[in-house]
């Protein structure tokens, strides 16, 4: 099982540890530092790495290294997932999963960790559960504690770890009765050079916001269930219900949660909203090259493709860009050679281009590859694969809440090919 | 703990000190010891949660003095009324048993924990299965996990219903299980499924983990077993839109999953398309599993993509990209044109690193194809001077060697090679001395000059013992008898199969047996990594045990999967004596090994035929080098090694070589007969020379033998003599002769053959391989085939 944690920041430090069993001496982590080395970029450092004695299992999460140290065999998937669960949990408790608000908050940090996992066993990892015993910090707490030295350790006994439905806990009340659902769908595409669609897929999630007393039982129907190719349950969800009558129905955590995420592909053809005009060439023998991309609209359904963002790697032997761009504005980073024009909305009647020169390292032979654009779009109230939500109803208590169900389609790993 | 004081509830005061003590105790052993009374005392607090808590602060204080306060407060809480306290108490026997392994075992704990696997809540049985298997890990003999229908049950009822780090732990359990037959197998698999839906991406995979195994012992053409597969598919392929980390995992288990059961995701190959911000582990592990998922259907749109990847900039994967393009040509023949000229384009960008790679890969679809786009030579000439790794210059030498006689200017090729000889890597120096031997018998007249100085540069000048003893064979067999060096240097070399590196079937559905574990990243079996080794023991897919015995045919039975769908493997580099000469260059080849022999067999009188002239008249060290390649890289076993053996044979007139006698068949599988045997051949007849023994208590009667159509049409004589009834623990020797005139069916490999011994008890199958030789007739040439 997981035997302890290190997380290290991007400059190699060690900024914290923890051990469940035995203490394992730091100098563990130099076997992942020579992979760091390696490794040209941060992202690219191998995610299992094999030392004399252990193993170590890592992620790479907010520019953290989370470095778990194992002894025996261990599904590592159980240890990725659990890793990310802890950042998860940091985020929410901390608004952030950064070096800083770790440090800031060391002690209930640790508190957590503790709470998480026993001798390496996952034990309390339900955010409600967690939220019962530590409180997460609010400026009016932290104020209060330093002055009357109390602790952020819950006033309660965590009775929830006791109950069946270990993800919800007990006694609940809320005097407005809220339940919201929102409909995130991305579109994760490669775009060939011609325009046509290489690959697409819709991966979608519906993230719930339930604040409803006592012991609600909902379930949420769909007009379209069949649409979706795959899905993933978070566990409050019966099985047994969506396999017969294709309904979600579960008794929801408190709180902000994920109830299931989706995979459309397939079967349905995906829409694409967006299509890119490009043309970037350099010269053979000269130091220049041009650059020119202009974007439009495709299959939108009739809504406005809003908060456009493209980022483009230019090859390394590019020193410079001098670009005019019709709307937004661009920056680009000599250093990481990273393009980032930042477009806005599309408007129909004038689309967004960007022009210009390209500079390059003189002498240098012109580039071999062609940098791929990468794009990022919202598009709000569309789900692009047209799931839509049917209705919500509640069992198991008297009052009415009030329903909401939000739609939006983003661009995921969406990327084009020059 | 001042702080305590400004609150009234005194129960969570005692909490929060357990907190505290907790932290403590692995910091500060000695002083938590003192706390130990209250912990026994704490163990009957009326609040479940204190007596948890208090179980679980004992585990923690690692110290070996403070282990046998905690076996009573222990026993007891692992017989608590409240679920929550007994699922503490199990993680507490996994900690125990951590300081002190044989305390628990005294102390019977491992017995309870057994029975908790039993119990009526869901957490507590995920825990017991997780504590069990930590213990069992560190006692790979003792048969904790020992699972029955009954607990099956349990698990599977618990599996609904516990958390998702238990169901991890239930699922590895049941992965351990062997069901006792096909419908079992189904209805664990049934009630599996739905674990694929689950968020929990661990959860996922080992549920993938089980239904892999147990769908092997579903047959085939139940409806169930369709479903199985369609309803795999998805999952895997979400898995593949998690973090790069939780991919890489899932990418190396698909990677075992395509080989075994191609068929779960063959409509899925855009999935693994690559995007160019792809972390490069996650890159080439997509690119292997886009090649084996590679088919006619789908070659253009891989094609297209390979070449796309060809112009990326990170060189590694760039390199495995050009690769990739030959292994689709070599796997599927219909786009080999295609691939062909992808790879002459790729020349053209003349990117150094993308020529050398599209070089060496070039030469392996010469091999599978060969005499079919020689065209391309010339191309390949052009870059000749730009080639600086060796793998590169290699296959350059190789190709120009093969193809000498179209290649005008071919010697002035080799010779620009020759001048820095000792400056190149062995590899080179190698296939320089080949290939020029082949140009020299391929243009005799005017390579004479050359091939004398490769010879003496090799034999005379190097230091290393492989290019030496090679060098001096050439010599011998040039200076000897130039028609016969002919005959094996420019042989006909047998294809390359289309996978090289498919994993080897055995260890394959080893590995389908650790999906989801370390053993599945690295693809090898834990014994080869787990630390110190501790006897990991063996896990292998379970049989096909249909309800019905009577579908199935005798061979398949034994086998833990049925033969037929097995791909073709291809054996070490040096099983095969087609390729001696070529050794370090060519790729794995495969074939049947019978194509060469022949020639081979020449070779092999050849050698000793020139060495006897050799011995008195020249001043080599004769016979021990020229023993040396002989015995260079034959493993014992394959059927190959008989062919060498046969070779220490050719020298002695009493006829060929026979192998001592191996357990055919063990006495435990045919109900106390045991057959040991081997095969002969004596002037110009086969037999089959046998022991029978009796380690049965009941006398044996009635013998009687039967072959299975076999490659060669092997077939007894004459019926199986065995005079007077075999009475236990006798023995009884009897030579069966064999003719080759029975049916013929193509066997793999080409010299398995099986066999059914009867008598009045039963009948019993077994299959064994006999040695190529004793089908060769005393000349040297084969007989009839």
């Amino acid at each position: 099982m997981i035997h302890s944690l290190f997380l290290i920041n991007c400059s190699g430090d060690i900024f914290l540890e923890k051990h469940w069993k035995s203490v394992v001496s730091q100098s563990v982590c130099d076997y992942f530092f020579e992979a760091q080395e390696k490794a040209a970029d941060v992202e690219n450092v191998p995610p299992v790495i094999s030392t004399p004695h252990h193993y170590l299992i890592s992620i790479y999460r907010d520019k953290l290294f989370f470095v778990s140290v194992i002894q025996t065999e261990v599904p590592p998937l159980f240890v990725i997932e659990f890793l990310h669960r802890v950042a998860d949990t940091f985020q929410d408790y901390f608004g952030e999963c950064s070096e800083a608000a770790i440090k800031d908050n060391v002690v209930i940090v640790y508190e957590l960790l503790e709470e998480m996992l026993d001798n390496g066993f996952p034990l309390a990892t339900e955010s409600n559960i967690l939220k019962e015993l530590i409180k997460p910090p609010t400026i009016l707490r932290s104020v209060v504690n330093s002055i009357t030295g109390s602790s952020n350790v819950g006033d309660t006994l965590p009775t929830g770890q006791l109950s069946n439905i270990p993800w919800r806990r007990a006694g609940v009340k809320y005097t407005n009765n809220e339940a919201y659902f929102d409909v995130i769908e991305e579109i994760d595409a490669i775009i060939d050079k011609s325009g046509s669609t290489v690959f697409a897929e819709i991966q979608g999630v519906i993230d719930a916001c339930i604040k409803l007393s006592g012991m609600p039982d909902l379930s949420l129907s769909f007009m379209n269930p069949r649409l979706l190719d795959d899905v993933s349950f978070h566990p409050c969800i019966r099985f047994k219900r969506w396999e017969s009558e294709r309904v979600l129905s579960f008794i929801p955590p408190d709180g902000n949660f994920r109830l299931i995420s989706y995979r459309v592909s397939s079967q349905n053809l995906v829409a694409i909203p967006v299509y890119v005009k490009h043309s970037i060439s350099f010269k053979e023998n000269s130091s220049c090259g041009r650059f020119d991309i202009t974007i439009g609209p495709k299959q939108n359904m009739g809504k406005t493709i809003e908060g456009i963002t493209v980022t483009v790697h230019m090859p390394k032997v590019v020193l410079n860009m001098n670009l005019t761009p019709t709307q937004g504005s661009y920056t680009f980073d000599p250093v990481t050679k990273v393009l980032t024009w930042d477009v806005g909305k599309i408007t129909p009647q004038k689309l967004p281009s960007l022009k210009g020169l390209v500079n390059l390292q003189s002498g240098a032979p012109k580039p071999e590859e062609n940098p791929s654009l990468n794009i990022q779009f919202k598009i709000q109230q569309l789900a692009i694969s047209g799931l839509k939500v049917n209705r919500l109803d509640m069992y198991g208590e008297k009052y009415k809440p009030f329903k909401g169900v939000k739609y939006v389609t983003k661009a995921g790993k969406f990327q084009v090919r020059t | 703990m001042d702080s305590l004081g400004l609150m009234d509830n005194l129960e969570l005061k005692r909490y929060l000190v357990y907190l505290h003590l907790m932290n403590c105790a692995k910091s500060q052993p000695d002083m938590a010891m003192m706390a130990v009374n209250t912990f026994v005392k704490d163990c009957e607090d009326p609040n479940p949660l204190i007596r948890a808590l208090a179980v679980r602060t004992m585990g923690c204080i690692r110290v070996d003095k403070i282990t046998e306060y905690l076996c009573e407060p222990l026993r007891k809480c692992l017989k608590d009324e409240d679920p929550y306290v007994r699922k503490t108490a199990a993680v507490c026997v996994a900690k125990l048993h951590d300081i002190n392994a044989q305390l628990v075992e005294d102390q019977g704990f491992l017995d309870t924990l057994k029975d908790l696997i039993s119990d009526s809540n869901p957490m507590v049985v995920a825990n017991a299965a997780a504590a069990l298997s930590e213990i069992a890990e560190s006692h790979p003999s003792s048969n904790l996990l020992d699972l029955n229908p009954q607990s099956i049950n349990k698990l599977l009822t618990a599996l609904n219903e516990c958390t998702e780090w238990g169901q991890i732990f239930i699922l590895d359990c049941l992965a351990n299980y062997t069901p006792k037959d096909d419908r079992e197998a189904q209805s664990i698999c049934e009630r599996v499924t739905p674990r694929l839906s689950h968020a929990n991406s661990a959860v996922v995979l080992s549920a993938v983990k089980v239904l892999m195994k147990f769908m092997e012992m579903l047959s085939k053409d139940l409806d169930y077993y369709g479903t199985l597969l369609k309803k795999l598919a998805p999952p895997l392929v979400t898995l593949l839109s998690a973090e790069p980390e939780l991919q890489y995992v899932a990418l190396r288990n698909i990677n075992l999953i395509v080989q075994k059961r191609p068929e779960i995701l063959k409509h899925e190959m855009k999935v693994f398309f690559v995007k160019y911000n792809d972390p490069i582990y996650v890159k080439l592990e997509k690119l292997d599993i886009m090649i084996r998922l590679a088919s006619q259907a789908n070659i253009a749109q891989v094609l297209a993509e390979l070449k796309e990847y060809a112009t990326e900039v990170d060189v590694d994967f760039v390199r495995k990209a050009v690769r990739a393009i030959g292994r689709c040509a070599i796997k599927v023949e219909q786009s080999a044109e295609r691939c062909v000229s992808t790879l002459l384009d790729l020349i053209q960008t003349k990117v150094n690193y993308v020529v050398q790679e599209a070089i060496v890969v070039i030469k392996d679809i010469f091999r599978k194809y060969p005499n079919k786009y020689e065209s391309v030579i010339a191309t390949l000439c052009e870059n000749l001077d730009s080639l600086d790794e060796p793998e590169a210059r290699a296959a350059m030498i190789w190709i120009v060697g093969e193809y000498a006689e179209r290649i005008d200017n071919a010697d002035e090729l080799l010779e620009s090679f020759l001048e820095g000889f000792h400056d190149e890597s062995t590899q080179v120096q190698l296939q320089l001395l080949t290939a020029i031997v082949k140009l020299f018998l391929k243009k005799p007249t005017e390579t004479q000059e050359l091939v004398q100085q490769v010879l003496s540069l090799a034999t005379q000048d190097s230091d290393n013992p492989d290019l030496r003893d090679r060098g001096y064979i050439y010599w011998r067999l040039l200076s000897t008898d130039p028609v016969a060096a002919k005959e094996v240097v420019l042989a006909e070399k047998p294809l390359i199969s289309e996978e090289t590196d498919l994993i080897e079937p055995t260890l394959l559905d080893e590995l389908i047996c650790y999906i989801g574990t370390l053993a599945s990243v690295y693809h090898k079996p834990p014994s080869a990594f787990v630390e110190g080794g501790r006897g990991v023991v063996h896990k292998s897919l379970p049989p096909r045990t249909a309800s019905n015995e009577s579908t199935e045919s005798p061979e398949t039975a034994p086998a833990g999967a049925p033969p037929g769908e097995q791909p073709d493997v291809i054996p070490a580099q040096g099983d095969l004596l087609g390729d001696l000469l070529n050794l370090d260059l060519g790729p794995p080849v495969s074939g049947p090994p019978l194509a060469t022999s022949s020639v081979q067999m020449g070779a092999v009188d050849l050698l000793g035929g020139g060495l006897d002239s050799l011995i008195g008249g020249t001043n080599f060290v004769a016979p021990t080098t020229a023993a040396a390649p002989a015995n260079l890289g034959a493993p014992i076993g394959s059927g190959l090694s008989d062919l060498f053996d046969l070779t220490s044979g050719v020298g002695t007139l009493s006829g060929s070589y026979v192998a001592p006698k191996a357990v055919w068949l063990p006495a435990m599988k045919a109900k106390g007969l045991e057959i040991s045997g081997t095969f002969t051949r004596q002037v110009a007849s086969i037999s089959m020379d046998l022991q029978l023994t009796n380690k049965a208590l009941q006398v044996m009667t009635d013998f009687a033998i039967q072959f299975n159509r076999n490659s060669f049409g092997l077939a007894p004589a004459a019926p199986l003599q065995v005079h007077a009834p075999l009475s236990p623990n006798q023995t009884v020797e009897i030579s069966l002769p064999l003719s080759t005139v029975g049916s013929v069916m193509k066997m793999e490999p080409l010299n398995n053959l099986q066999v059914a011994v009867k008598n009045n008890i039963d009948v019993f199958y077994f299959r064994t391989l006999y040695p190529l030789h004793i089908l060769f007739v005393e000349d040297g040439k084969m007989g009839e085939s």
